[in-house]
């Protein structure tokens, strides 16, 4: 067992053994550094693997996402600093029931299935390959993507702002009565417009 | 490290993703599920292109494809937190029973 192999294993502990724990910490914040370790590992092996760009790419983009999460989670935080003891779960014994087939259906597959052996020779310049790639033949998937993230952007600022900062949309234009005095025609604007406040 | 213990460690992470979102309560640890079902893809793919496609620069690209669906996941459904939060003060899944107003 040599050196890559040991490195690979500690690895794969530490990413499988975070990810775990990410659902059996008591504080929601403890939880995202414990998915950030998890990506963290991921991308080390990914890096091993012979895919530096991918696995540093990674590495960086979760270490970003993940300080956005933990603001998320200190906003919908149930238990606040994780002092007292959290389990919040629902369907538990299903849901541990699905994960163990999904493992071992997938385990099972991988094991009976035999893969073509084509590793990457170690002098091939993958980054250089990959750019090559990204802004040559694959140019059109590449800006697709960047395209649905503009759309994120645009759908994540409408779905997250207070609708309407003027009110709604048709507040004030109530279309002329079909006789005089009479009701206005088309859609009635509802009642009380300008946002639903619910309190509880 | 051989193409089967990496595929396994994916399968493994998958596996607890799957378990993280049918399991939790709070929608933003639900989303840890997924993340991590995404991560356990990632993991696959990259093994996969590095043990048998001989280095061909399209299994890079489907990683940077996964890459761009974790991004717009996180931001589509942290919006969508904020905006179930915003309309009904609701965190936890139970709370929704429909999906109109």
């Amino acid at each position: 067992m040599g050196l890559t192999d040991l490195l690979f294993l500690a690895l794969s502990a530490v990413a499988i053994v975070s990810g775990w724990r990410v659902f059996a910490t008591d504080s929601m914040v403890r939880a995202s550094f414990l998915l950030l370790l998890s990506f963290v590992a991921v991308g080390l092996i990914i890096v091993m693997l012979a895919a530096p760009y991918i696995g540093v790419a990674t590495v960086f983009m979760m270490a970003v996402e993940m300080m956005v999460m933990a603001l998320f989670m200190v906003m919908f935080m149930m238990n606040p600093a994780g002092l007292n003891p959290m389990m919040m779960v629902h369907q538990h014994r299903f849901s541990i029931a699905a994960g163990v087939l999904a493992f071992a259906g997938l385990t099972a597959a991988i094991l009976f299935t035999s893969f073509p052996e084509n590793s990457v020779d170690p002098s091939t310049p993958v980054v250089h390959d990959l750019g090559i790639e990204l802004l040559g033949p694959s140019m059109l998937i590449f800006e697709t993507a960047g395209v649905t993230l503009l759309a994120t952007m645009i759908g994540s600022v409408i779905l997250s702002s207070r609708s309407g900062r003027f009110g709604l949309a048709d507040q004030g234009s109530k279309p002329p009565g079909l006789e005089p005095d009479g009701e206005p025609a088309g859609r009635q604007p509802e009642q009380g417009g300008g946002g639903h406040h619910h309190h509880h | 490290m051989t193409l089967a213990t990496v595929l396994i460690v994916a399968a493994a992470l998958i596996g607890i993703g799957l378990y993280g979102a049918l399991s939790q309560q709070s929608f933003v640890m639900l989303m840890m599920g997924l993340e991590l079902m995404l991560n356990g893809g990632l993991l696959a793919v990259i093994g996969l292109w590095a043990n048998t496609m001989g280095g061909a620069p399209e299994g890079q690209l489907l990683a940077i494809i996964i890459m761009a669906v974790m991004a717009v996941d996180m931001a589509i459904g942290f919006a969508l937190v904020t905006a179930v939060y915003r309309k009904r003060q609701a965190d936890v899944t139970e709370s929704l029973t429909t999906m109109k107003h």
